[in-house]
């Protein structure tokens, strides 16, 4: 039997204080150019809590309005606030800075996070608001704020702001490894605090035991290791252990921002395998990305709209009869050989899988992409790119004879969805349509998906190929009998069976 | 002749649009020189 996808929850964390001092378009700014007339405007250009809160691709984010009202609305949605608009989502949860702050503390395992003594006591009775357990509480008393800022000037510290003052820092965790510096300490708590935030609103918003996970894997893009093993890991485990789940292992895969496609296909091969019964898949979001396109937004108008760091999680389980299914036999990906023109690239992902499978290119109801916002992507120069990988879906199609080229447009309206996922690299790869699959596909409203994640692996320098992999989940048919098993009729049979020559040997 | 021939090109790609090897690719058919090539990764 397939395995299902049970459950899944996404989180922001707006963090305007880390667009300015942890983005790297701001950081290589103040290097490059550090009169520039952008970094003056960009403190200005910061939305406040409640404005990315009621933002409507936020709001679509964590599960309080659907991709199809988030359509409806019309782009573009900057300026544009959801009537009733709330932090707590059907499937998720925005935070404040200062709580995100805290949750670092959390995180933080060998005492490299320091806080200011006020913030400390002004933060702690927020957490009491938050249903999460005694370890994401954990905060003890701050320090004095000349400690943080001699950290800071004296050892290389990264600084923690909130409103414009230092709150904090993050201590280097070894003198010369560059592995262990403070900024990287720092890139890797944001990754480990928002990766647990999504695991923890997986399991409160679903009932979900953490005690049931049997393992974990994390898909974000940082690494954590020292110098003798940069990258060695595993956040998985870090953040198994923050959110309580006692009885799991776990291990981290990369892959860019295809990473959470290929840990979603290795979940569902895991169960699939009877190897685990429950696999959770989990990233935290990434403090470089911020403001990355914020210099276009900037110059157009528009405030920065790179301000939160995102996570999210999803369950991946033994088949329940309910929930949709994994189909671990149809899966696409780009191989070493497929080549690098968009068609290949596409091919590949769609429509090569969909004949092995003997579907029709519109026997998929919904594709999930990459789902960045185009509020943010279009003004940059980017383009619409869920958009614009929907219409080459489309033109494949028609090569394909499944559509007539008349038909692309209604493809694209009816087979795909606007984008609404912040661009942190790996966030909006596919995954982001998993919550809104599991309502969609049980209630009928749709029978099939395909999740499609791509990612940038010639950024890392080692090859010049593209990524990607594509899965598809549909409606479960119910639990079904294995074939070679006994139903219970046919046990009933044999039993009767039995009786009947009992009764005629008492007889004879 | 093609408008490239003869010519040092760089190219920069975009990741969710045309690639730089793909590109490249387009060039061979011409003498153009291609001096440096990237894939850019603007999400």
């Amino acid at each position: 039997m397939f395995p299902v996808l049970k459950a899944a929850s996404y989180i922001l964390a707006h963090t305007p204080e880390m667009v300015l001092n942890n983005g790297t378009t701001q950081t290589t700014e103040k290097i490059v150019n550090p009169e520039s007339e952008y970094l003056k405007k960009v403190s200005s250009s910061l939305r406040s809590f409640d404005e990315v809160v009621s933002y409507p691709p936020n709001q679509c984010y964590i599960g309080n309005i659907t991709p199809d009202e988030l359509k409806e609305m019309g782009m573009p949605w900057v300026g544009k606030a959801v009537e009733g608009a709330s932090t707590l989502g059907k499937k998720g949860e925005i935070y404040p800075e200062d709580v995100f702050i805290a949750m670092i503390k959390a995180a933080d395992a060998f005492g490299l996070v320091i806080l200011e003594k006020e913030f400390t006591e002004a933060v702690r009775p927020k957490l009491e608001g938050y249903k999460i357990n005694e370890k994401m509480k954990n905060l003890p008393a701050g320090v004095e704020l000349a400690k943080i800022e001699e950290e800071i000037e004296k050892r290389g510290a990264e600084a923690l702001l909130f409103e414009g003052k230092i709150v904090g820092c993050v201590e280097r965790a070894h003198d010369i490894d560059v592995n262990l510096n403070a900024h990287v300490i720092f890139e890797n708590l944001v990754v480990k605090a928002s990766g647990a935030m999504a695991m923890e609103r997986l399991f409160t918003l679903n009932n979900i035991d953490p005690k049931d996970v049997d393992y974990v894997i994390e898909c974000s893009e940082e690494a954590c290791g020292d110098m003798n093993q940069r990258g060695g890991g595993n956040f998985a485990k870090s953040i198994a252990e923050m959110t309580d789940c006692m009885n799991a292992t776990g291990s981290d895969t990369r892959g860019f921002c295809a990473a959470p496609a290929h840990t979603l296909i290795q979940a569902a091969a895991l169960v699939k395998a009877g190897v685990y019964k429950n696999v959770v898949i989990a990233a935290g979001g990434a403090t470089a990305k911020l403001g990355m396109n914020g210099k276009n937004h900037v110059e157009k108008g528009l405030p920065i709209l790179e301000d939160a760091v995102a996570g999210f999680a999803a369950l991946i389980s033994e088949n329940d009869g309910v929930n949709p299914i994994i189909r671990t036999d149809i899966v696409g990906g780009h191989t070493v050989g497929t080549g690098s023109s968009p068609q290949n690239v596409t091919g590949a992902l769609t429509t090569s899988v969909l004949d092995k499978a003997g579907l029709s290119i519109k026997d998929i109801d919904r594709y999930s992409v990459e789902m960045q916002n185009p509020d943010i992507t279009v003004p940059a120069g980017a383009g619409d790119v869920p958009t614009a990988n929907y219409k080459m879906i489309a033109a494949l199609g028609v090569m394909r004879k499944d559509l007539e080229r008349s038909e692309i447009n209604d493809f694209v309206a009816n087979h795909g969805m606007v984008g609404w996922a912040p661009t942190q690299g790996h966030i909006p790869s596919g995954v982001p349509y998993l919550g809104f699959a599991i309502d969609d596909i049980t209630s009928g409203k749709i029978n099939r998906a395909m999740i499609v994640g791509k990612g940038s692996l010639f950024l890392g320098r080692m090859t010049n190929l593209f990524d990607g992999v594509s899965v598809v989940i549909e409606k479960n048919p119910g639990l079904q009998e294995e074939e070679g098993s006994i139903s219970k009729e046919e046990i009933r049979s044999m039993v009767a069976e039995a009786m009947r020559d009992f009764a005629a040997s008492l007889n004879q | 002749m093609s408008l490239y021939d003869g010519k040092k090109v760089i190219l920069i790609g975009d990741r969710d649009g045309v690639p730089a090897p793909a590109m490249e690719e387009c060039l061979k058919s011409t003498s153009a020189e291609v001096v440096f090539a990237a894939t850019e990764c603007f999400v």
